[in-house]
Protein backbone atom coordinates (compact mmCIF):
# COMPACT_ATOMS: atom_id res chain seq x y z
CA UNK A 1 0.00 0.00 0.00
CA UNK A 2 1.59 3.05 -0.94
CA UNK A 3 1.39 6.55 1.18
CA UNK A 4 -1.53 8.01 0.27
CA UNK A 5 -0.92 11.12 -2.39
CA UNK A 6 -0.60 14.75 -2.14
CA UNK A 7 -4.22 15.94 -3.16
CA UNK A 8 -2.91 19.92 -3.87
CA UNK A 9 -4.74 21.65 -6.70
CA UNK A 10 -0.68 22.29 -8.28
CA UNK A 11 0.16 19.42 -7.20
CA UNK A 12 -2.83 17.42 -8.93
CA UNK A 13 -2.40 19.51 -12.32
CA UNK A 14 1.31 17.86 -13.18
CA UNK A 15 1.08 14.72 -14.94
CA UNK A 16 2.07 12.61 -12.14
CA UNK A 17 0.88 14.21 -9.17
CA UNK A 18 2.09 11.20 -7.11
CA UNK A 19 5.54 12.41 -7.38
CA UNK A 20 5.60 15.53 -5.38
CA UNK A 21 4.55 16.68 -2.02
CA UNK A 22 4.09 19.97 -0.60
CA UNK A 23 5.86 20.59 2.79
CA UNK A 24 2.24 20.34 4.35
CA UNK A 25 1.60 16.91 3.35
CA UNK A 26 4.95 15.71 4.42
CA UNK A 27 4.27 17.45 7.78
CA UNK A 28 1.08 16.08 8.47
CA UNK A 29 2.38 12.44 6.99
CA UNK A 30 6.04 12.69 8.59
CA UNK A 31 5.13 9.66 11.00
CA UNK A 32 3.01 7.36 8.08
CA UNK A 33 4.47 3.98 7.93
CA UNK A 34 6.21 2.80 5.12
CA UNK A 35 7.31 6.48 4.36
CA UNK A 36 11.14 7.45 4.95
CA UNK A 37 12.87 11.15 4.33
CA UNK A 38 15.87 10.62 2.90
CA UNK A 39 18.08 14.82 2.47
CA UNK A 40 20.34 15.05 0.04
CA UNK A 41 22.62 18.21 0.16
CA UNK A 42 24.90 19.53 -1.73
CA UNK A 43 27.12 20.29 1.11
CA UNK A 44 28.03 17.01 2.83
CA UNK A 45 27.71 18.60 6.31
CA UNK A 46 24.42 20.42 5.97
CA UNK A 47 21.81 17.39 7.49
CA UNK A 48 24.42 17.30 10.36
CA UNK A 49 23.52 20.51 11.35
CA UNK A 50 19.69 20.06 11.43
CA UNK A 51 17.33 17.92 9.30
CA UNK A 52 13.49 17.24 8.86
CA UNK A 53 12.77 15.01 12.30
CA UNK A 54 13.08 11.13 11.32
CA UNK A 55 15.07 11.77 7.75
CA UNK A 56 17.47 9.73 6.61
CA UNK A 57 20.81 11.26 5.03
CA UNK A 58 22.01 10.16 1.28
CA UNK A 59 25.41 11.69 0.06
CA UNK A 60 25.36 11.35 -4.04
CA UNK A 61 29.17 11.68 -3.62
CA UNK A 62 29.83 9.03 -0.28
CA UNK A 63 26.83 6.89 -0.73
CA UNK A 64 25.95 6.52 -4.64
CA UNK A 65 28.86 7.00 -6.23
CA UNK A 66 31.01 4.05 -6.83
CA UNK A 67 34.31 5.02 -5.06
CA UNK A 68 36.60 3.64 -7.88
CA UNK A 69 35.14 4.29 -11.47
CA UNK A 70 33.00 7.23 -12.77
CA UNK A 71 30.14 5.39 -12.08
CA UNK A 72 27.51 4.95 -9.76
CA UNK A 73 27.58 2.19 -7.21
CA UNK A 74 26.59 -1.55 -8.01
CA UNK A 75 23.33 -3.50 -7.16
CA UNK A 76 25.36 -4.89 -4.03
CA UNK A 77 26.25 -1.76 -2.97
CA UNK A 78 22.91 0.55 -3.77
CA UNK A 79 21.08 -2.57 -1.44
CA UNK A 80 23.14 -2.20 0.95
CA UNK A 81 22.37 1.68 1.31
CA UNK A 82 18.85 1.58 0.99
CA UNK A 83 18.49 -1.37 3.98
CA UNK A 84 20.71 0.49 6.20
CA UNK A 85 18.32 3.13 5.83
CA UNK A 86 15.43 1.33 6.60
CA UNK A 87 14.19 1.63 2.78
CA UNK A 88 11.99 -1.60 1.76
CA UNK A 89 11.41 -1.64 -2.39
CA UNK A 90 7.78 -0.92 -1.36
CA UNK A 91 8.71 2.08 0.35
CA UNK A 92 7.77 5.77 -0.25
CA UNK A 93 10.61 7.93 -0.16
CA UNK A 94 10.45 11.60 -0.40
CA UNK A 95 13.61 13.43 -0.94
CA UNK A 96 14.62 16.98 -0.09
CA UNK A 97 17.99 18.59 0.29
CA UNK A 98 19.39 22.21 -0.52
CA UNK A 99 19.42 24.68 -3.53
CA UNK A 100 16.32 24.16 -5.30
CA UNK A 101 16.35 20.25 -4.62
CA UNK A 102 19.52 19.85 -7.18
CA UNK A 103 20.66 16.95 -5.46
CA UNK A 104 17.85 15.33 -4.07
CA UNK A 105 16.72 15.34 -7.80
CA UNK A 106 19.94 13.59 -8.63
CA UNK A 107 19.59 11.03 -5.57
CA UNK A 108 16.12 10.05 -7.15
CA UNK A 109 17.29 9.82 -10.13
CA UNK A 110 19.94 7.60 -9.35
CA UNK A 111 17.60 5.57 -7.12
CA UNK A 112 15.33 5.35 -10.26
CA UNK A 113 18.04 3.83 -12.24
CA UNK A 114 17.74 0.94 -9.53
CA UNK A 115 14.02 0.84 -10.23
CA UNK A 116 13.00 1.92 -7.02
CA UNK A 117 8.90 2.47 -7.41
CA UNK A 118 7.77 5.15 -5.56
CA UNK A 119 10.13 8.18 -5.22
CA UNK A 120 8.59 11.65 -4.56
CA UNK A 121 10.52 15.50 -3.72
CA UNK A 122 9.35 17.64 -1.78
CA UNK A 123 8.39 20.67 -3.45
CA UNK A 124 10.85 23.86 -2.13
CA UNK A 125 13.14 21.36 0.06
CA UNK A 126 15.35 22.30 2.72
CA UNK A 127 14.44 26.10 2.47
CA UNK A 128 10.85 25.93 2.49
CA UNK A 129 10.64 23.81 5.28
CA UNK A 130 13.21 26.33 7.33
CA UNK A 131 11.62 29.10 6.19
CA UNK A 132 7.88 28.00 6.95
CA UNK A 133 9.37 27.39 10.71
CA UNK A 134 8.98 23.56 10.42
CA UNK A 135 10.60 21.27 12.53
CA UNK A 136 14.22 20.58 12.64
CA UNK A 137 16.28 17.93 14.48
CA UNK A 138 20.12 16.82 14.91
CA UNK A 139 18.71 13.57 16.01
CA UNK A 140 20.10 11.11 13.28
CA UNK A 141 17.76 8.14 13.03
CA UNK A 142 19.18 4.31 13.39
CA UNK A 143 16.41 2.22 11.72
CA UNK A 144 16.14 -1.17 11.60
CA UNK A 145 17.53 -3.12 8.54
CA UNK A 146 14.72 -3.33 5.94
CA UNK A 147 16.49 -6.09 3.68
CA UNK A 148 16.32 -4.67 0.52
CA UNK A 149 16.97 -7.10 -2.20
CA UNK A 150 19.67 -6.87 -5.11
CA UNK A 151 18.40 -5.64 -8.19
CA UNK A 152 19.99 -4.61 -11.15
CA UNK A 153 20.60 -1.16 -12.22
CA UNK A 154 18.73 -0.53 -15.60
CA UNK A 155 20.70 2.57 -17.52
CA UNK A 156 18.55 1.87 -20.69
CA UNK A 157 15.88 3.87 -20.05
CA UNK A 158 16.71 7.12 -18.59
CA UNK A 159 20.52 6.96 -18.70
CA UNK A 160 22.67 8.19 -21.89
CA UNK A 161 25.82 7.57 -22.86
CA UNK A 162 28.38 9.64 -24.75
CA UNK A 163 28.13 6.89 -28.09
CA UNK A 164 24.43 7.39 -27.79
CA UNK A 165 24.68 11.46 -26.93
CA UNK A 166 26.41 11.29 -30.07
CA UNK A 167 23.98 9.53 -32.21
CA UNK A 168 21.48 11.89 -30.99
CA UNK A 169 22.43 14.38 -32.70
CA UNK A 170 20.30 15.35 -35.43
CA UNK A 171 18.14 12.63 -34.72
CA UNK A 172 16.84 13.82 -31.28
CA UNK A 173 16.79 16.97 -28.86
CA UNK A 174 19.15 18.09 -26.51
CA UNK A 175 18.67 19.88 -23.52
CA UNK A 176 21.72 21.95 -21.86
CA UNK A 177 21.03 22.56 -18.71
CA UNK A 178 23.55 24.98 -17.62
CA UNK A 179 24.20 28.65 -17.68
CA UNK A 180 23.83 30.75 -20.70
CA UNK A 181 27.93 31.21 -20.37
CA UNK A 182 28.65 27.92 -20.33
CA UNK A 183 26.14 27.38 -22.82
CA UNK A 184 27.80 29.80 -25.08
CA UNK A 185 31.30 28.28 -24.10
CA UNK A 186 32.54 31.70 -22.68
CA UNK A 187 32.97 30.23 -19.26
CA UNK A 188 33.86 26.50 -18.26
CA UNK A 189 32.40 26.69 -15.41
CA UNK A 190 29.35 27.17 -13.53
CA UNK A 191 30.10 31.40 -11.91
CA UNK A 192 31.51 31.46 -8.83
CA UNK A 193 32.18 27.81 -9.10
CA UNK A 194 35.33 26.18 -9.51
CA UNK A 195 36.93 24.91 -12.71
CA UNK A 196 36.65 21.28 -12.91
CA UNK A 197 38.59 20.35 -15.34
CA UNK A 198 36.99 20.86 -19.00
CA UNK A 199 39.62 21.87 -22.31
CA UNK A 200 36.72 22.72 -24.61
CA UNK A 201 34.14 25.06 -23.89
CA UNK A 202 30.57 25.40 -25.73
CA UNK A 203 28.13 22.91 -26.15
CA UNK A 204 26.33 19.85 -28.24
CA UNK A 205 25.38 20.55 -31.21
CA UNK A 206 21.48 21.51 -31.70
CA UNK A 207 21.25 21.23 -27.69
CA UNK A 208 18.53 24.10 -26.22
CA UNK A 209 19.89 25.90 -23.43
CA UNK A 210 17.17 26.16 -20.80
CA UNK A 211 19.02 26.75 -17.43
CA UNK A 212 17.73 24.37 -14.98
CA UNK A 213 16.85 26.81 -12.23
CA UNK A 214 14.04 28.51 -14.48
CA UNK A 215 11.78 25.67 -13.68
CA UNK A 216 11.77 27.19 -9.73
CA UNK A 217 10.18 29.81 -8.75
CA UNK A 218 13.32 31.70 -7.52
CA UNK A 219 11.53 33.16 -3.95
CA UNK A 220 10.41 29.50 -2.25
CA UNK A 221 12.28 27.16 -4.49
CA UNK A 222 8.62 25.28 -5.43
CA UNK A 223 8.31 24.24 -9.08
CA UNK A 224 6.57 26.90 -11.42
CA UNK A 225 3.18 25.33 -11.96
CA UNK A 226 2.49 22.90 -14.89
CA UNK A 227 1.43 25.50 -17.30
CA UNK A 228 4.20 28.12 -16.96
CA UNK A 229 6.64 24.38 -17.26
CA UNK A 230 4.93 23.70 -20.34
CA UNK A 231 4.82 27.41 -21.76
CA UNK A 232 9.14 26.96 -21.51
CA UNK A 233 9.95 23.67 -22.73
CA UNK A 234 7.25 22.96 -24.75
CA UNK A 235 6.13 26.37 -26.54
CA UNK A 236 9.63 27.97 -26.36
CA UNK A 237 12.16 25.36 -27.05
CA UNK A 238 9.45 23.28 -28.88
CA UNK A 239 9.75 20.02 -26.67
CA UNK A 240 7.12 17.06 -27.45
CA UNK A 241 6.02 14.91 -24.37
CA UNK A 242 6.47 11.87 -27.44
CA UNK A 243 10.29 13.40 -28.12
CA UNK A 244 12.87 11.45 -27.67
CA UNK A 245 15.08 13.60 -25.53
CA UNK A 246 18.18 14.09 -23.91
CA UNK A 247 19.59 16.48 -21.22
CA UNK A 248 23.26 17.28 -20.20
CA UNK A 249 24.79 19.72 -17.79
CA UNK A 250 28.06 19.54 -16.06
CA UNK A 251 27.84 16.18 -14.11
CA UNK A 252 24.51 15.14 -14.61
CA UNK A 253 23.37 16.86 -11.49
CA UNK A 254 21.40 20.10 -12.46
CA UNK A 255 20.11 17.96 -15.73
CA UNK A 256 18.86 15.43 -13.07
CA UNK A 257 16.29 18.02 -11.87
CA UNK A 258 15.39 18.83 -15.35
CA UNK A 259 14.59 15.17 -16.17
CA UNK A 260 12.20 15.68 -13.23
CA UNK A 261 10.64 18.57 -14.80
CA UNK A 262 10.05 16.74 -18.00
CA UNK A 263 9.33 12.94 -17.24
CA UNK A 264 7.14 13.69 -13.96
CA UNK A 265 5.65 16.94 -13.88
CA UNK A 266 5.33 16.96 -17.67
CA UNK A 267 4.89 13.86 -18.59
CA UNK A 268 7.42 12.85 -21.00
CA UNK A 269 7.41 9.38 -21.99
CA UNK A 270 11.15 9.30 -23.14
CA UNK A 271 13.91 11.52 -21.53
CA UNK A 272 17.35 10.14 -20.48
CA UNK A 273 19.78 12.35 -18.49
CA UNK A 274 24.00 12.74 -19.89
CA UNK A 275 25.42 11.81 -16.74
CA UNK A 276 28.92 12.40 -18.67
CA UNK A 277 27.91 15.80 -19.16
CA UNK A 278 30.44 18.57 -19.90
CA UNK A 279 33.45 17.13 -18.28
CA UNK A 280 33.25 14.43 -20.37
CA UNK A 281 32.17 15.94 -23.48
CA UNK A 282 34.70 18.84 -23.41
CA UNK A 283 36.98 16.98 -23.03
CA UNK A 284 36.45 13.51 -25.29
CA UNK A 285 38.46 14.14 -28.37
CA UNK A 286 36.77 14.55 -31.88
CA UNK A 287 33.25 15.27 -30.45
CA UNK A 288 31.56 18.06 -32.41
CA UNK A 289 31.02 21.07 -30.42
CA UNK A 290 29.45 24.20 -31.35
CA UNK A 291 29.55 27.84 -29.41
CA UNK B 1 53.92 23.25 9.22
CA UNK B 2 52.73 25.37 12.05
CA UNK B 3 52.13 22.93 14.87
CA UNK B 4 48.45 24.36 15.34
CA UNK B 5 47.73 23.60 11.64
CA UNK B 6 49.97 20.24 11.91
CA UNK B 7 47.84 19.33 15.24
CA UNK B 8 44.87 19.80 13.35
CA UNK B 9 45.44 17.80 10.23
CA UNK B 10 46.74 14.96 12.81
CA UNK B 11 43.41 14.68 14.45
CA UNK B 12 41.23 14.44 11.73
CA UNK B 13 43.82 11.46 10.48
CA UNK B 14 43.76 10.01 13.23
CA UNK B 15 40.04 10.27 14.07
CA UNK B 16 38.10 7.02 12.45
CA UNK B 17 36.22 7.97 8.92
CA UNK B 18 33.07 7.87 10.48
CA UNK B 19 33.55 10.73 12.93
CA UNK B 20 35.48 13.02 10.88
CA UNK B 21 32.48 14.87 9.23
CA UNK B 22 31.06 15.75 12.67
CA UNK B 23 34.55 16.52 13.75
CA UNK B 24 34.51 19.18 10.51
CA UNK B 25 31.15 20.48 12.21
CA UNK B 26 32.41 20.92 15.27
CA UNK B 27 35.45 23.27 13.88
CA UNK B 28 32.19 24.82 11.28
CA UNK B 29 30.51 25.37 14.68
CA UNK B 30 33.66 27.28 15.89
CA UNK B 31 34.15 29.50 13.43
CA UNK B 32 34.24 32.80 14.82
CA UNK B 33 31.34 35.60 14.08
CA UNK B 34 33.16 38.45 12.36
CA UNK B 35 34.03 41.88 14.44
CA UNK B 36 32.07 44.50 14.19
CA UNK B 37 34.78 46.82 12.22
CA UNK B 38 34.90 43.86 9.30
CA UNK B 39 30.72 43.22 10.22
CA UNK B 40 30.02 46.86 8.91
CA UNK B 41 32.75 46.59 6.12
CA UNK B 42 31.75 43.36 4.40
CA UNK B 43 32.61 45.03 0.60
CA UNK B 44 35.94 44.92 1.73
CA UNK B 45 36.72 41.04 2.24
CA UNK B 46 38.19 39.29 -0.37
CA UNK B 47 34.99 36.30 -1.81
CA UNK B 48 36.51 33.11 -2.45
CA UNK B 49 35.51 31.49 -5.73
CA UNK B 50 36.72 28.20 -5.26
CA UNK B 51 33.88 27.74 -2.75
CA UNK B 52 30.66 26.19 -3.70
CA UNK B 53 29.43 28.53 -1.29
CA UNK B 54 29.78 32.17 -0.53
CA UNK B 55 32.67 32.63 1.54
CA UNK B 56 34.61 35.96 2.07
CA UNK B 57 38.04 36.34 3.69
CA UNK B 58 39.84 39.39 5.15
CA UNK B 59 43.38 38.97 6.16
CA UNK B 60 45.20 41.63 8.53
CA UNK B 61 49.02 41.60 8.39
CA UNK B 62 51.25 42.69 11.22
CA UNK B 63 55.28 42.32 10.75
CA UNK B 64 54.79 39.58 13.53
CA UNK B 65 51.45 38.20 13.26
CA UNK B 66 48.63 38.04 10.66
CA UNK B 67 44.90 38.04 11.23
CA UNK B 68 42.48 35.55 9.54
CA UNK B 69 38.91 36.49 9.36
CA UNK B 70 36.50 34.19 7.32
CA UNK B 71 32.55 34.41 6.97
CA UNK B 72 30.22 31.99 5.45
CA UNK B 73 26.40 31.45 6.10
CA UNK B 74 25.47 28.82 8.04
CA UNK B 75 23.74 26.87 5.31
CA UNK B 76 27.16 26.45 4.22
CA UNK B 77 28.77 24.47 7.10
CA UNK B 78 31.62 22.43 4.73
CA UNK B 79 32.75 26.02 3.92
CA UNK B 80 32.95 27.03 7.60
CA UNK B 81 34.40 24.06 8.64
CA UNK B 82 37.17 24.58 6.05
CA UNK B 83 37.29 28.32 6.92
CA UNK B 84 37.46 27.09 10.66
CA UNK B 85 40.48 24.88 10.32
CA UNK B 86 42.83 27.59 8.76
CA UNK B 87 41.61 30.25 11.19
CA UNK B 88 42.49 27.77 14.44
CA UNK B 89 45.44 26.98 11.89
CA UNK B 90 47.19 29.76 11.23
CA UNK B 91 44.94 33.66 13.05
CA UNK B 92 48.48 34.55 14.70
CA UNK B 93 50.91 32.91 12.89
CA UNK B 94 53.46 34.89 11.52
CA UNK B 95 53.76 35.87 7.87
CA UNK B 96 56.39 33.58 7.57
CA UNK B 97 54.85 30.83 9.04
CA UNK B 98 51.90 31.39 6.99
CA UNK B 99 53.89 31.26 3.42
CA UNK B 100 55.61 28.41 4.75
CA UNK B 101 52.44 26.17 4.86
CA UNK B 102 52.40 23.14 2.18
CA UNK B 103 49.64 24.18 -0.24
CA UNK B 104 48.13 20.76 0.05
CA UNK B 105 48.55 20.10 3.83
CA UNK B 106 44.62 18.91 4.10
CA UNK B 107 45.56 16.21 1.49
CA UNK B 108 46.60 14.22 4.76
CA UNK B 109 43.33 14.68 7.04
CA UNK B 110 41.38 11.67 5.50
CA UNK B 111 39.05 13.75 4.02
CA UNK B 112 38.93 12.92 0.51
CA UNK B 113 36.30 9.91 0.51
CA UNK B 114 33.59 11.91 2.42
CA UNK B 115 34.23 15.45 0.71
CA UNK B 116 34.74 15.58 -3.15
CA UNK B 117 37.64 16.54 -4.70
CA UNK B 118 35.86 20.24 -6.17
CA UNK B 119 34.93 20.72 -2.60
CA UNK B 120 38.22 20.07 -1.23
CA UNK B 121 39.89 22.63 -3.90
CA UNK B 122 38.20 25.19 -1.68
CA UNK B 123 40.35 24.35 0.90
CA UNK B 124 43.28 25.21 -1.38
CA UNK B 125 41.47 28.62 -2.82
CA UNK B 126 41.43 30.04 0.75
CA UNK B 127 44.55 28.75 1.68
CA UNK B 128 45.98 30.69 -1.78
CA UNK B 129 44.40 33.55 -1.01
CA UNK B 130 45.33 33.99 2.66
CA UNK B 131 49.19 33.76 0.98
CA UNK B 132 48.64 35.74 -1.44
CA UNK B 133 47.48 38.37 0.83
CA UNK B 134 50.30 37.96 3.15
CA UNK B 135 52.64 37.93 0.47
CA UNK B 136 51.42 41.28 -0.17
CA UNK B 137 51.40 42.88 2.91
CA UNK B 138 54.84 41.84 3.79
CA UNK B 139 57.18 45.13 3.64
CA UNK B 140 59.42 44.64 1.04
CA UNK B 141 62.74 43.29 1.20
CA UNK B 142 65.31 45.60 1.34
Amino acid sequence: MPVEFDQDPKIQAYAHPERLVTTEWLAAHLDDPGLVVAESDEDVLLYDTGHIPGAVKIDWHADLNDPLTRDYVDADAFAALMSAKGIAPDTTIVFYGDQNNWWAAYALWVTSLFGHADVRLLDGGRKKWMDEGRPMTTEVPSPAPAGYPVTERDDSVIRAYREQVLAHIGNGKLVDVRSPGEYSGELLHMADYPQEGALRGGHIPTAANVPWRRAANEDDGTFLPADQLAAIYQDEIGLGTGDDVIAYCRIGERSSHTWFVLTHLLGFDNVRNYDGSWVEWGNAVRVPIEK
Amino acid sequence: MRDALHEIVEEFADTPKELRLPLLLDFANALPALPERLEDDRDSMEPVEECQAPLFLAVEVQPDEVRLFFDAPPEAPTSRGFASVLHQGLDGATPEEVLATPNDFYLSMGLDELVTPLRMRGMAGMLARVKRRVAEGMPAAS
